[in-house]
């Protein structure tokens, strides 16, 4: 049952072939074997069972409340729940509890949702490997597969095998482990520069990129207010579609949001692509590309071109400016954002009471890691009146060039673009942690990082395994809220391309089963 | 809430009250002459074109002061600028705040249209140029009482631009010539308040009440038109009848709704600006014009000693009647300015600009909040003398006094007495009396329809004037009687009835013979004599020009 999308299980509990409580109780158990991975940073066991109960009542009395009542996800430890700590994985907000409730959560909560818990990640959303996060990293459950470990069986020999596993990416990697290793059906991250779209690369999951503006950001701890954007992790593009209906619109407490009302949708199944014109970025063939992903990517253009679509070559010309424009204005934000962190209203507060300076100092000095610290004094920097000029107000303009890069494209007749998600498959933390981290985040955000500064709809797909047994996630970029339109194309590529399961079976025996089952099941029950 | 004490509190707030230009000098070329005399301390009236210092023979320097203002007012709306907590004065500590205010992560702001409807209207009644598009900005500092470590105001692109502000000085001997003057606004903004911090030194805490952070602000910026603290006291004044016929504000200053910074410079006439210095947390009206006219003195004094005027922020110390410079060691602050990403641009619409089939709750229409304006007290003033006759710096006096000319209009309304008279009777004895015991118009034992009964009275010759006077001094005295009721107690009506007066005249005129033969030698002291002792009989009842038309009808009979 666990393996099943959230629209097979969501059928199965309208049929009665499993209750919320089972279901519930089934995630649980998966969650502690699968503790290791550090997926979750609170599991909130008790509100679970309680909402499950709930759910149960529902079903019984048959008034469900639709296509999410009863199923269990996961939300990144960076949105605020009512009542369960919210840590940014930080020790600035340690033992942090929110009063309210983000309104993406307080909407799946609204369509009886259940949630598991809170998921892991880089502290505040920084990063790009969920390695440092004040609660560890988080471990890619496909360190462990049957279909990683035969691939290196020959190279782990005599080494210690617990030390060769691998990042999920990040920052949103706890909730992109949570999903691929079906502890929920989907989960909640968010996505500045690619948070969400990276980790669903190298966890074998789709992550899902709204249009800026199409999903309430209040109560999403920000990271960059003018990039930031609920992320949706899923196993199937199907199930991305389904959440999205349930959070997307207008939201009084975000004023960024659309005004104009959200149509709930379906997607549809594509037939036929030969009306598609798919293309095809020559600025991401860059050097640092894997040639193992290159020749994916290449194999996927030449799937759309075979059924009839049109592929053709585009150029954003102002790409290689994206990452040093976003350094510039994603610290500039952090600067600001982070400011209300000085220990008086919530959160950490050092024991110094000499003055309230020496207070904010001491506080923040404990409560931020380096990363975050490093950000908050480079973006002071740029916002020096004497450099405001110089770095932000360049960099506002370039943002606006790259923006436009994606609107020509668009407005010369391209549907979608098809690039890859990340560089390579997911390298093991100890070549990971070789560079620090505003080196990986400026490498590895590469792809997905200038659709956050045009707020346009993406999503990464996982398309194959790599030679080392590893997921390799392509990514689609559509027009500004043509998010059902990308979706579609996405939904059939991935149709097209039969992604296979992860098999933990090792590691879970007692799963095996479950997933050796359901693996079956679960393609056989798409429509 | 609560905090270790802030090192040095006492220092520059650089928070809601701070300047909006940066350059060290006032950006004007010409400098209006101050008017304010040498000697001051006093409300000093401008009369005089320059101010002299002390003569001192030879190397006499005429010195021009300017003065430029910076005032907050707080909306009166019911809720703050960009959540949803009530706006109440002296509500218990932290008794009114969202987690917005308290800056809890993940909160955005919503911006509330009453207080973007009120600076509209406030930019109109100044005669501003309404921005259609306008940017709100975060301005950065580190306090306490500001949660969020930012403010959100309009740096760069504010609600409404170059405006006017025309207020009137009354000059002359008897402060009877009325002068109009202008200052102009270079722009209205809107931004957040901040909290307030109480610092309990005993147990060196600072203790935080988060109920006004957020709370709509108003910041006016007035060029540097002024020259002296009277002309700027009367600016903030008008600003601040303006703003309460608009209802934008309660601008009441005593409660923290308007508060003033000045900037102050002097210099030699003919020769570029001076030095400015900021004179911040000009809280109260009665210090306002002392504040700056210290503070001009003392840079006059400063300079004729050879020394120079920093650009700094200082206070006024109103027990030792000058300023003092703010200690302020962080120096220059950066406040790291950036655009607030989480509100879009604040578009406007007129009747011509407004998008076909825009839903009215979603847009603001500047011509609808243009119909809206209510009568502005210059058109009150225009209208008090034009109606009434009243003298114009009267008019002005019945506008100033909180309350004044909603009773005087309640009194005409009520009463047949000549406008003029009404006007005399309280500005003359009505406000005399008000003055004399400190109270505001609102704590006025005598109610208008007292008053106006009282005149009612004395128009139709009921009493005389003096008993009349009487009466007033009663009716403070013993509230709750009507004037009729102590008329009647006191018996102070005149005498109607002529028989009876003839009867005293005859009586009086029999005890005093040679009086009469006074008058019958054409004495002219002695009829009044006469007509004393007979009012005297009457208990000042009866009318004197009555009494002397029967006292001559005798003698000549």
């Amino acid at each position: 049952m666990l393996g099943r999308t959230l629209r097979e299980v969501s059928a199965a509990l309208k049929q009665g072939q499993i209750t919320p409580t089972e279901l519930c109780q089934k995630c649980l158990s998966l969650i502690k074997k699968t503790k290791f991975l550090n997926a979750y940073i609170t599991v909130s066991e008790e509100v679970a069972l309680k909402q499950a109960e709930e759910s149960e009542k529902r079903y019984k009395k048959g008034h469900s409340l639709g296509d999410l009542d009863g199923i269990p996800i996961a939300v990144k430890d960076n949105f605020s729940t009512s009542g369960i700590e919210t840590t940014c994985a930080s020790n600035m907000l340690k033992g942090y509890v929110p009063p309210y409730n983000a309104t993406v959560v307080q909407k799946l909560l609204d369509q009886g949702a259940v949630l598991m818990g809170k998921t892991n990640l880089d502290e505040f959303a920084m990063g790009s490997g969920s390695t440092d996060g004040v609660f560890g990293p988080v471990k890619n459950p496909w360190s462990y597969s049957k279909q990683y470990r035969e691939k290196t069986k020959h190279k782990a020999h005599g080494e210690n095998e617990d030390s060769n596993w691998l990042i999920t990416g990040g920052s949103s990697g706890g909730s992109a482990a949570a999903v691929a290793t079906f502890t929920c059906f989907a989960a909640l991250g968010s996505d500045t520069g690619g948070s969400t779209r990276n980790p669903a690369a190298h966890c074998g999951v789709v992550g899902f990129k709204p249009s800026y503006g199409l999903v309430s950001r209040h109560g999403l701890i920000p990271l960059v207010n003018s990039m930031d954007v609920p992320g949706i992790l899923t196993r199937c593009v199907d199930d991305a579609a389904i959440v999205l209906g349930m959070l997307a619109g207008h939201d009084p407490k975000d004023s960024t949001t659309v005004q104009d009302p959200v149509k709930p949708f379906t997607l549809t199944s594509l037939t036929d692509v030969s009306k598609l014109c798919i293309g095809i970025p020559k600025e991401y063939i860059t050097p640092e590309l894997s040639s193992e992903v290159q020749s994916l990517w290449s194999k996927a253009a030449n799937l759309f071109e075979s059924e009839g679509a049109k592929v053709i070559e585009v150029s954003l010309p102002h790409t290689s400016y994206s990452i040093v424009c976003y350094h510039v204005l994603c610290t500039s934000e952090v600067a600001s954002n982070m400011a209300r962190f000085d220990g008086l209203e919530y959160g950490h507060r050092c024991d110094i009471d000499v003055s309230t300076e020496a207070m904010y100092a001491a506080t923040r000095r404990e409560g931020f890691n380096d990363v975050v610290r490093g950000r908050i004094l480079s973006g002071n920097f740029f916002l020096l009146k004497e450099n405001y000029e110089n770095y932000f107000i360049k960099a506002q303009k370039v943002r606006r060039l790259i923006a436009n890069d994606f609107v020509n494209v668009f407005n010369s007749g391209v549907d979608v673009l098809l690039t890859p998600t990340t560089l390579s498959e997911a390298v093991p933390y100890q070549e990971f942690i070789k560079e620090d981290n505003r080196t990986r985040s400026a490498q590895d955000d590469i792809f997905t990082q200038a659709v956050n500064m045009a707020g346009l709809p993406a999503v990464s797909v996982p398309m194959a395994l790599s030679n080392q047994g590893l997921p390799v996630g392509l990514q689609f970029i559509g027009r500004a809220f043509h998010d059902q339109q990308l979706l579609t194309v996405a939904k059939w590529f991935e149709k097209q391309v039969q992604f296979p399961v992860t098999q933990l079976q090792e590691l879970m025996d007692d799963c095996s089963s479950v997933f050796e089952i359901e693996k079956l099941a679960a393609v056989s029950l798409k429509q | 809430m609560a905090a270790p004490m802030l090192r040095g509190w006492w220092f520059a707030r650089r928070g809601a009250l701070a300047c909006v230009d940066g350059g060290s000098r006032h950006g004007r070329g010409a400098a209006i002459g101050c008017r304010s005399s040498g000697q001051r301390g006093q409300s000093s009236v401008a009369q005089q074109p320059l101010i002299t210092a002390q003569k001192s023979g030879k190397g006499e320097h005429e010195w021009a002061a300017v003065v430029g203002l910076e005032i907050h007012a707080q909306i009166s709306s019911n809720s703050k600028l960009f959540s949803g907590s009530q706006v109440q004065f002296a509500a218990p500590p932290n008794s009114l705040v969202s987690f917005f205010d308290a800056s809890l992560p993940g909160t955005l702001p919503v911006l509330n249209r009453r207080c973007v409807e009120a600076a509209v209207m406030t930019g109109l009644a100044l005669k501003c140029h309404i921005n259609k598009k306008s940017l709100f900005d975060r301005k950065h500092y580190f306090y306490a009482d500001l949660p969020a470590g930012y403010q959100i105001t309009q740096q760069r692109l504010p609600i409404a631009v170059n405006g006017s502000l025309e207020y009137s000085v009354c000059v002359g001997k008897k402060r009877s010539q009325v002068i109009t003057r202008t200052a102009r606004i270079k722009q209205i903004q809107l931004e957040q308040d901040s909290g307030k911090s109480l610092h309990d030194e005993l147990r060196s805490q600072t203790l935080i009440d988060l109920n006004r952070a957020g709370v709509g602000l108003l910041e006016v910026v007035l060029e540097p038109d002024m020259s002296c603290g009277e002309e700027a006291a009367t600016a903030v004044r008008e600003l601040q009848l303006i703003l309460q016929a608009l209802g934008t504000s309660q601008a009441n200053m005593a409660e923290g709704q308007l508060r003033v910074d000045a900037n102050i410079s002097v210099h030699h006439p003919g020769e570029p600006l001076g030095v400015r210095t900021e004179v911040k947390n000009l809280n109260s009206a009665r210090f306002l014009a002392r504040a700056i006219d210290s503070e001009i003195e003392r840079q006059i004094n400063e300079l004729e000693n050879g020394r120079e005027i920093l650009n700094e922020t200082r206070s006024f110390d109103c027990k030792l009647g000058c300023t003092i410079p703010m200690r302020d060691k962080e120096g220059k602050q950066d406040y790291r300015f950036m655009p607030e990403p989480n509100l879009p641009p604040l578009l406007l619409y007129d009747t011509a600009s407004l998008p076909p089939g825009a839903d009215p709750q979603q847009v603001i229409n500047i011509d609808r909040i243009r119909e809206q304006l209510p009568e502005l007290p210059s058109e009150t003033r225009e209208q008090l003398v034009q109606q009434y006759g009243m003298l114009p710096e009267h008019s002005f006096t019945i506008l100033n006094e909180v309350g004044l000319l909603e009773f005087f209009q309640n009194v005409i309304k009520e009463t047949r007495a000549e406008p003029k008279k009404v006007t005399s009777w309280i500005l003359n004895n009505f406000l005399g009396f008000l003055k004399q015991q400190n109270l505001a118009v609102n704590e006025s034992p005598v109610t208008p329809s007292a008053l106006a009964e009282l005149l009612n009275l004395l128009d139709r010759k009921a009493i005389s004037s003096s008993a009349a006077k009487q009466v007033f001094e009663e009716l403070w005295r013993s509230k709750g009687k009507t004037p009729s009721q102590i008329v009647s107690e006191k018996q102070l009506e005149l005498m109607q009835d002529g028989e009876a007066l003839d009867q005293v005249c005859l009586a009086v005129m029999e005890e005093h013979p040679q009086v009469v033969l006074a008058m019958k030698r054409g004495n002219p002291r002695a009829i009044n004599k006469m007509i004393g002792l007979v009012r005297k009989a009457t208990l000042s009842r009866a009318d004197p020009t009555v009494i002397k038309e029967i006292l001559e009808k005798k003698l000549s009979s």
